[in-house]
């Protein structure tokens, strides 16, 4: 029915979060019809990422710079590293805009089940920071999860002889969130942080 | 088919984009694994957390069939425990260590019972003692349990202080004494009746050195792999804790 060439894109675009095979034919097929809007336009986009774009060497987030746009901001706060699984939480936190300070990217996080152990992760590199004399707070973000929480006590005690207070970020209740829609897991960790007004 | 029981999450990985692979302990149907359609969803996500306790039901057309889990939660231990590096590194031991132990949909009600039993001593100081009952339960659950009754050699019931690492029977001090050194060392809590509070840290080291040798050799090792690294950090954390919640040190 169609040339092996569009074949090809299908199954490409097939591989990608959130498409399956129909949806890949749909994406293909839209490409195709806006190809000088869409299609060259995404495809130079593509090839220049893949070109250009690599990982931090001091922090793990993607840029075309290495050091990547925050590592290298002076208004950046040096004195403080906040600690994320992903780079997606990353960008999150930058979304936010709430957190002046650097960052730096673990790759994940402890799994005994997935067999993802210490060296498996980006944690030298945190070491080797949090040892510098201008840093002196990390903060732990790593998800509320048992693996992340997991990782972020295997990371304190890891930090214990750098000179710098670690910090995690509060389990709770969302802004906007309602207890009777709450689950009971975080109700839980909610109440048992619970801190004076 | 379907069914519904009491079950203690022991594993959840992600499955496709959304979905995730629950591995579940409970009473009637043994470890039992199940999609969680939606499960990386911000409903479920917290529902599935190793160490859960939950209410679920698995539905399938066959009963060999992989099926789908749906739950609610009865108690949130994971949740309870996120803050305390020790509690949550011993949860998900044994989580860990059940999940690689036991064979799949074979039921191991005392199991459960222990696994349990622990997931309500975590708030009391001797809880690692439960824990490490609980690896021994393992054990004789499945057919390989510890003699820890008489003496071996002499089958005196006093003076109990060593285990053999071939036989898993006890044997006493004075019996012990030429082999010493080869002898694995049965701390005085897990003796019939002995009190589980005040024990001293290196007791529940040698504890968990005792269990680790019978379930390396019968368990982990016939099928070619190791201890689970969370048992290890485990360990590694209780050796180097000074005070477990009040606890005396060794």
């Amino acid at each position: 029915m169609t040339g092996p060439e569009i074949d090809r894109l299908i199954q490409l675009l097939a591989r990608l979060p959130g498409l399956g095979p129909r949806s890949a034919r749909r994406v293909a097929l839209h490409l195709l019809k806006r190809r000088e809007v869409l299609l060259q336009p995404l495809a130079a986009a593509m090839t220049d990422a893949a070109e250009k774009v690599q990982p931090c060497s001091q922090c793990g987030n993607l840029d075309t710079i290495d050091p990547c746009a925050i590592c290298a901001d002076p208004r950046r706060d040096p004195s403080i590293i906040c600690v994320v699984e992903e780079v997606a939480d990353l960008w999150a936190l930058e979304r936010a805009r709430i957190f002046a300070g650097r960052y730096h990217v673990l790759g994940g996080t402890l799994s005994a089940l997935d067999g993802v152990g210490p060296e498996d992760l980006n944690i030298g590199p945190l070491l080797g920071r949090a040892r510098q004399a201008a840093v002196r707070e990390v903060v732990i973000a790593t998800n509320a999860t048992t693996d992340g929480q997991t990782t972020a006590h295997y990371l304190t005690d890891r930090l214990a002889d750098c000179d710098v207070s670690v910090t995690r970020l509060a389990y709770g209740v969302p802004v906007g969130g309602e207890l009777d829609y709450l689950d009971d897991g975080t109700l839980a960790a909610a109440l048992k942080a619970r801190r004076a007004f | 088919m379907e069914w519904t029981d009491e079950a203690i999450v022991l594993d959840s990985r992600k499955h496709g984009e959304t979905g995730t692979i629950v591995t579940l302990l409970t009473p009637t149907h043994g470890r039992h694994a199940g999609l969680v359609y939606g499960g990386t969803g911000s409903k479920s996500r917290g529902l599935y957390q190793p160490g859960n306790q939950i209410r679920a039901t698995w539905r399938g057309r066959l009963a060999e069939h992989l099926g789908s889990f749906t739950a609610e939660m009865v108690t949130p231990h994971a949740a309870l425990l996120l803050d305390d590096a020790l509690k949550l590194e011993g949860l998900l031991a044994a989580c860990a260590v059940a999940e690689g132990a036991l064979p799949e949909r074979e039921p191991h009600a005392a199991v459960f019972i222990g696994f349990q039993a622990l997931l309500l001593a975590m708030d009391s100081p001797g809880w690692p003692a439960i824990y490490i009952k609980l690896e021994l339960g393992l054990l004789r659950e499945l057919g390989f349990g510890l003699d820890l009754e008489s003496c071996v050699v002499t089958g005196e019931t006093e003076g109990l202080a060593f285990v053999s690492p071939r036989t898993g029977r006890a044997v006493t001090t004075a019996a012990a004494a030429p082999y010493k050194e080869k002898l694995l060392r049965l701390p005085p809590f897990l003796l019939r009746g002995a009190s589980l509070e005040d024990v001293p840290v290196a007791d529940w080291l040698d504890g968990l050195a005792l269990s680790a040798h019978f379930l390396e050799r019968h368990v982990f090792w016939p099928h070619n792999k190791t201890l689970p690294a969370s048992r290890t950090r485990f360990v590694d954390r209780l050796a180097g804790s000074a005070t477990i919640s009040g606890n005396p040190t060794a």
